[in-house]
C-alpha cells in the first residue's frame, strides 16, 4: 500500500506517495520521475545511484526512502542553477569527463560533496572521494582532471 | 575439418593500388590550418544532457500503462527440459502474459553461419542463466514472483566446462550437430611455403599462451522497452550497439515484415561489444507487449548481464616463428583454440580474428593459421573491444619479447626494423594505407625514458613494450549484401539549422559528436546549429552499428559526403551573390566567404534560403561502402579494413618479490588514429582503452566453478576503481589517412591490445619470469618466483 510522504528534493518540498519498503533510488526514479540518478547493481557496489543526503554522498539503492524524510536530498537534476550548469558540470564538459555518461550523475554527486568540503583536493584525495563510483569508460583520468579544473574555477588557483 | 588454402600474395614489395572508386568527399581535402571545427577541443554534442541527468537511457523511458517483464533463467549449466508448467504463474493476479521457448521457436544468430539460438531455450538449456520463460506483470516484483511460480522439470546432463573437456570425444554433446566432440568450427589458412620459411630462419622459437576470458561490464545494464501498437507496428527501444542488426533479428524471430518494426537506440550506457547482437529480453519484450496490450519494459539485473556476456573468449594459443638473426620473421605458424561458451554468437568471426591481423604490424612473408572454436556450457563468448585480436596480440608480443631477449636485441629497436611499410599489402591480402607506427614507437620510447630504463632498473622493477594494430571498421558486413555500410541524410532549414540523420548508436564513444563535427566543418556552421537524429531505424538511414571501430570512418565519410553535396549547392548560389568564383569560397563560423577577401561574405542561413529558392528543399544523402578488399580465399572476409590504426604502449611495473603483487607505475601509449577530429574525445577513448587493457592484464577474469559463474556481481568480478588507475601518458599520432573522413581512422578499440603484453614484458624485465597467461595475478607471479627459487636451489 502506498503512503504519502514529504521529501525535500533539490530544495523543494514534495509530497509523494510510495510503498514504504521502496528504496530512495526507486522513489526518485519511479515516483518522482527523476531518472538522472542511475543504477548499475542495486546492491551498493557501483555508485551509479549516489545522491547527497544533508550533503553527504549516499548510495540511494541501499537507502530506504522513508529514512530520507526531513533530510535534504540532492540529485544530479539539482546541480544546475536555473539552467546554468555548476562549475563542476562545466569542468566535466571541458575535459570530456563523461563518455557514455552512465556513471556521471553519481560521480558528479560524490565530487560535489568533496569540493564543498575541500576546495583544493589533491589528486589522491579526489581518487579517494570517487573510489565508490565505478566508471567503465574513461579510465577516470578525465574525471580527475574535471574535478581539479572545477576546484580552480570555484576558488581560483591555490596560492 | 575444412581446409582452405589461400593463394600467397607478394607481400610488402607489391605496390599499393588505390581503390577503384575514390570517394567524392576527398576532393576538397584541406589543411589543418583551415579547419574551424576539426581538431579543436570542442564540447561534445550531448554534453549538457549527460551532465544534467537529462539524457534518457532505455531504462529511464516511461510509457503510459507500461508494465514490466522478467525472464526465468536456467539454474543448470546443461540439462534437458522435460516439462514447463506456467499455469500457476498465469493465474496470478497482476500477471498479463507468460511465454516459453515454444512461443518463439525461430532460430537466429548474429552470423548467418551460426543460427543456433532461440529467444528462450527449447528442448535444452546450455548455460546457467539461459532464458527459459518470460513474464509480463504489473510491476517487477509481481513478475519475479510469477517467474518463481513457473515449474520447470530438468534432467541434468554432464556439463562441459573447459576446452579439454570440449575436445574429448566422450564429452556430452552440447549441440547434436557437431561432428567431432564439441568442436564448432576448424579453420586453416596458409599463405606461402612455411617449410621454406623455417628453412631460411636462423632460429626458430615456439611458445604457448593462454588468455583468460573476461567480460565487458558496461555500467548500464541491458534493457529493452517494447510497444506493440494495435495497428501491428512495433517499436523497440533498446540499449543496443547495433540497432540495424536487432531490427533484422526481430523481423526474423517475430516473423514480421521489417517494415513494421522500428528499433530505437537511446543513449547507451557503455557497450564495449557486449550489446552487439539480439538478446532474449529484446526478442521477448515485443511479444509480451502484443499479448498484454501494454508497453513492456525489461531491465536486466547486474547478475543477468554477467549471463548475457558475449565477452572475451578464453583462448589457448601456440606460436612458432622462424627469424633471421636480426629478428625479421621468415615464417609464422599460429594456432588458437577458443572456448566459445554455449552458442555461436560472433564466434566464427572471432576465431578468424585470432588469426587475421597477426601479419601486422611486422612483415610476415609466410603465414599459417589454424583456429578452432569449441562449445562449452558457459554463457556465449563474443566480441569485446579488440574482438579476437587482443588474445593473439598478447601471445605475439610476449613471444617477440622473448625472441629479442634471446637474440640480444632491444625489443623496441628489433620491432622497428620489422615494421610493414605504409601503403603495402600483407601476405594474407590485407591492404595497409597510412601507418604512423614508427612515430608512435619513438614517442613512447622518448617519453618513457625506455633507453635508460629497459634492462637497467633494479630487481623487482621493470619496463615492457608492445605494439598492436586494429581495424577502422570491418571491410565486409555481417550478412552479405552489396549495399553501403553507412548512410546519412542531411536537411538544411531556412533558418540555417542543419539536421543530420544517421543510424549510428552512441555508446559513449561520441559518435554523435563525430557526426556533428564532420558536418559542421564541411558546411562551416557552428556545432550548436547541428541537430542529430541517430539510432533510429525508421527515421535514419542504416548504419551497421557500433562495432569493429567502424563508425568514424564509415558514418563519418557518409555524413561528409552528404554535407559536401549541400556545400556545393550553397557555394553555387553564394558565388553568384558575391560575384566570386566558387573555387575561391570558404565556409566557417556560419559564413560563406571569399578566401581572398574575407570581408566579402554571406551568412550561411541566407545562402540556404537562396539555395532553397534555386534548387527546392535542401536535402542530400551520403553513403559509404568500403573498397572491395577481401582476398581470394574462404575466410578472407575477416581482416580487411579500409584503414588500420596502430598503437605502441610501454608499461612500467613494480613486482613485490615476496608477495608477487604487481603494481603498474605508469603506462605510456601512442596511437595512430589518422586524424583527431576532437583530441578530447580521442584522448578519452585511448585512456579508456588503456584502462580496460591493464584491467584485463592484471585483474579481470571470468571463471566458473561446477558450471556456476564464480563472480556474477560487481563485488566479486572486480573492475578497477579510481584508486587503482595508474598514470597514463597519451600521445596522439596523426598519419592522415587518404580515405578516412578528414584523414581520421579508429581510436575506440586499438589502444587496449598492446597494454596487456607490455605489462607481461615489463614483469619479465622486473623479475626474469615470463608469465604466459592472463590475468597476471599475484598468486601466479608468486608461484613462478617460488618455482624458480626451487629450480635454482636444485641446480646448486
Ligand atoms: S545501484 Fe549500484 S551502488 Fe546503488
Ligand atoms: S562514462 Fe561510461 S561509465 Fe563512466
Amino acid at each position: 500500500m502506498k503512503e504519502l510522504f514529504r521529501l525535500n528534493v533539490n530544495g523543494e518540498d514534495t509530497d509523494v506517495a510510495f510503498e514504504p519498503y521502496k528504496t530512495l533510488l526507486e522513489v526518485l526514479r519511479e515516483d518522482l520521475d527523476l531518472t538522472g540518478t542511475k543504477h548499475g547493481c542495486e546492491l551498493g557496489e557501483c555508485g551509479a545511484c549516489t545522491v547527497l543526503l544533508d550533503g553527504r554522498p549516499v548510495m540511494s539503492c541501499l537507502y530506504l526512502a522513508v529514512e530520507a524524510q526531513n533530510k535534504r536530498i540532492e540529485t544530479v537534476e539539482g546541480l544546475a542553477d536555473r539552467g546554468v550548469p555548476s562549475a563542476l558540470q562545466t569542468a566535466f564538459a571541458r575535459t570530456g569527463g563523461a563518455q557514455c555518461g552512465y556513471c556521471t550523475p553519481g560521480v558528479l554527486m560524490s565530487a560535489t560533496a568533496l569540493l564543498r568540503e575541500n576546495t583544493h583536493p589533491s589528486r589522491d584525495e579526489i581518487k579517494e572521494a570517487l573510489a565508490g563510483n565505478l566508471c567503465r569508460c574513461t579510465g577516470y583520468i578525465k574525471i580527475f582532471d574535471a574535478v581539479e579544473l572545477a576546484a580552480v574555477e570555484i576558488t581560483g588557483p591555490e596560492s | 575439418m575444412s581446409s582452405e588454402k589461400g593463394t600467397p600474395l607478394q607481400s610488402e614489395t607489391s605496390t599499393f593500388h588505390a581503390p577503384s572508386e575514390p570517394l567524392a568527399a576527398h576532393s576538397s581535402e584541406r589543411t589543418t590550418q583551415n579547419f574551424s571545427v576539426i581538431g579543436k577541443r570542442n564540447l561534445k554534442y550531448d554534453w549538457h544532457a549527460k551532465l544534467t541527468g537529462a539524457a534518457k537511457y532505455t531504462d529511464d523511458l516511461r510509457l503510459p500503462r507500461m508494465i514490466y517483464g522478467r525472464l526465468l533463467r536456467s539454474p543448470h549449466p546443461h540439462a534437458r527440459i522435460l516439462r514447463i508448467d506456467v499455469s500457476r504463474a498465469r493465474a496470478m493476479s497482476g500477471v498479463f502474459a507468460v511465454l516459453t521457448g515454444k512461443d518463439l521457436p525461430i532460430r537466429y544468430g548474429i552470423l548467418p553461419s551460426s543460427q543456433d539460438e532461440t529467444a528462450m531455450a527449447l528442448e535444452k538449456v546450455r548455460y546457467v542463466g539461459e532464458a527459459v520463460a518470460a513474464v509480463a506483470a504489473v510491476d517487477e516484483w509481481t513478475a519475479e514472483e510469477a517467474c518463481n511460480a513457473i515449474e520447470v522439470v530438468y534432467e541434468p546432463l554432464q556439463p562441459v566446462m573447459s576446452i579439454d573437456e570440449a575436445l574429448d570425444p566422450d564429452s556430452e554433446k552440447i549441440h547434436d550437430w557437431t561432428k567431432h566432440a564439441n568442436i564448432q568450427k576448424n579453420v586453416l589458412l596458409e599463405f606461402g611455403d612455411l617449410d621454406e620459411g623455417f628453412a631460411e630462419a636462423d632460429r626458430v622459437f615456439e611458445d604457448e599462451y593462454f588468455f583468460e576470458g573476461n567480460t565487458h561490464v558496461p555500467m548500464e545494464n541491458h534493457a529493452a522497452l517494447a510497444n506493440w501498437e494495435p495497428t501491428g507496428k512495433v517499436t523497440v527501444w533498446s540499449s543496443t550497439q547495433t540497432p540495424h542488426y536487432l531490427h533484422r533479428e526481430l523481423a526474423r524471430v517475430l516473423d514480421l515484415p521489417p517494415s513494421r518494426i522500428r528499433v530505437i537506440a537511446p543513449p547507451v550506457g557503455g557497450g564495449f561489444g557486449g550489446k552487439s547482437e539480439a538478446f532474449s529480453h529484446e526478442l521477448v519484450a515485443p511479444v509480451l507487449s502484443r499479448l498484454s496490450g501494454r508497453p513492456v519494459l525489461i531491465s536486466l539485473s547486474r547478475e543477468e548481464v554477467f549471463y548475457c556476456h558475449r565477452g572475451r573468449h578464453p583462448v589457448r594459443m601456440w606460436i612458432r616463428t622462424g627469424v633471421k638473426s636480426d629478428g625479421t620473421i621468415t615464417a609464422l605458424d599460429f594456432k588458437s583454440t577458443l572456448d566459445g561458451g554455449a552458442y555461436g554468437s560472433y564466434g566464427i568471426a572471432t576465431t578468424y580474428y585470432t588469426g587475421a591481423l597477426n601479419t601486422l604490424p611486422y612483415r610476415v612473408p609466410r603465414y599459417r593459421f589454424e583456429g578452432r572454436r569449441v562449445f562449452t556450457n558457459k554463457p556465449p563468448c563474443g566480441p569485446k573491444r579488440g574482438h579476437g585480436t587482443v588474445q593473439p596480440r598478447f601471445a605475439i608480443e610476449a613471444h617477440l619479447d622473448r625472441i629479442a631477449g634471446e637474440l640480444g636485441h632491444d625489443p623496441a629497436e628489433m620491432r622497428k626494423g620489422m615494421l610493414v611499410s605504409p601503403f603495402s599489402w600483407t601476405v594474407n591480402h590485407l591492404r595497409v594505407t597510412s601507418c604512423g607506427l614508427p612515430e608512435a614507437i619513438d614517442a613512447v620510447l622518448e617519453r618513457s625514458g625506455w633507453r635508460e630504463k629497459h634492462g637497467h632498473l633494479p630487481q623487482g622493477k621493470g619496463i615492457g613494450l608492445a605494439c598492436s594494430v586494429y581495424l577502422s571498421g570491418a571491410g565486409l558486413p555481417i550478412y552479405w549484401n552489396p549495399m553501403p555500410h553507412s548512410g546519412a541524410q542531411i536537411k538544411i532549414d531556412r533558418g540555417g539549422g542543419v539536421t543530420v540523420y544517421c543510424g549510428t548508436s552512441d555508446i559513449g564513444q561520441d559518435s554523435d559528436s563525430m557526426l556533428a563535427y564532420v558536418v559542421a566543418e564541411e558546411l562551416g556552421v557552428d556545432i550548436g546549429d547541428i541537430h542529430l537524429v541517430t539510432g533510429d531505424t525508421s527515421l535514419a538511414p542504416v548504419d551497421l552499428g557500433s562495432y569493429s571501430s567502424r563508425v568514424t570512418f564509415m558514418a563519418g565519410n557518409a555524413a561528409r559526403q552528404a554535407a559536401s553535396k549541400l556545400r556545393a549547392q550553397l557555394f553555387q548560389v553564394a558565388a553568384a551573390r558575391l560575384d566570386v568564383p566558387e573555387a575561391r569560397l570558404g565556409a566557417a563560423g556560419g559564413m560563406i566567404y571569399d578566401l581572398e577577401d574575407t570581408e566579402r561574405q554571406i551568412p550561411f542561413a541566407q545562402a540556404a534560403q537562396l539555395a532553397e529558392a534555386e534548387f527546392g528543399t535542401l536535402g542530400e544523402t551520403g553513403s559509404y561502402t568500403p573498397p572491395k578488399l577481401a582476398g581470394p580465399y574462404k575466410g578472407s572476409g575477416v581482416g580487411p579494413s579500409p584503414a588500420y590504426s596502430f598503437t605502441c604502449a610501454v608499461a612500467e611495473v613494480d613486482v613485490d618479490l615476496e608477495t608477487g603483487i604487481l603494481s603498474i607505475q605508469k603506462i605510456w601509449v601512442a596511437h595512430d588514429l589518422g586524424r583527431a577530429l576532437n583530441p578530447v574525445v580521442c584522448e578519452g577513448q585511448i585512456e579508456g582503452g588503456v584502462y580496460m587493457g591493464w584491467a584485463e592484464a592484471v585483474i579481470e577474469e571470468q571463471v566458473f566453478r561446477k558450471g556456476l559463474h564464480k563472480q556474477p556481481s560487481l563485488l566479486e568480478y572486480k573492475i578497477p576503481t579510481s584508486l587503482d588507475m595508474p598514470d597514463v601518458d597519451t600521445t596522439i599520432i596523426e598519419s592522415i589517412d587518404p580515405e578516412g573522413p578528414f584523414g581520421a581512422k579508429e581510436v575506440g578499440q586499438g589502444p587496449l591490445a598492446p597494454v596487456i603484453p607490455a605489462i607481461a614484458n615489463a614483469v619479465y624485465d622486473a623479475t626474469g619470469i615470463r608469465i604466459d597467461s592472463t590475468p597476471i595475478m599475484a598468486d601466479k607471479v608468486l608461484r613462478a618466483i617460488e618455482m624458480r627459487r626451487k629450480q635454482h636451489a636444485a641446480a646448486v
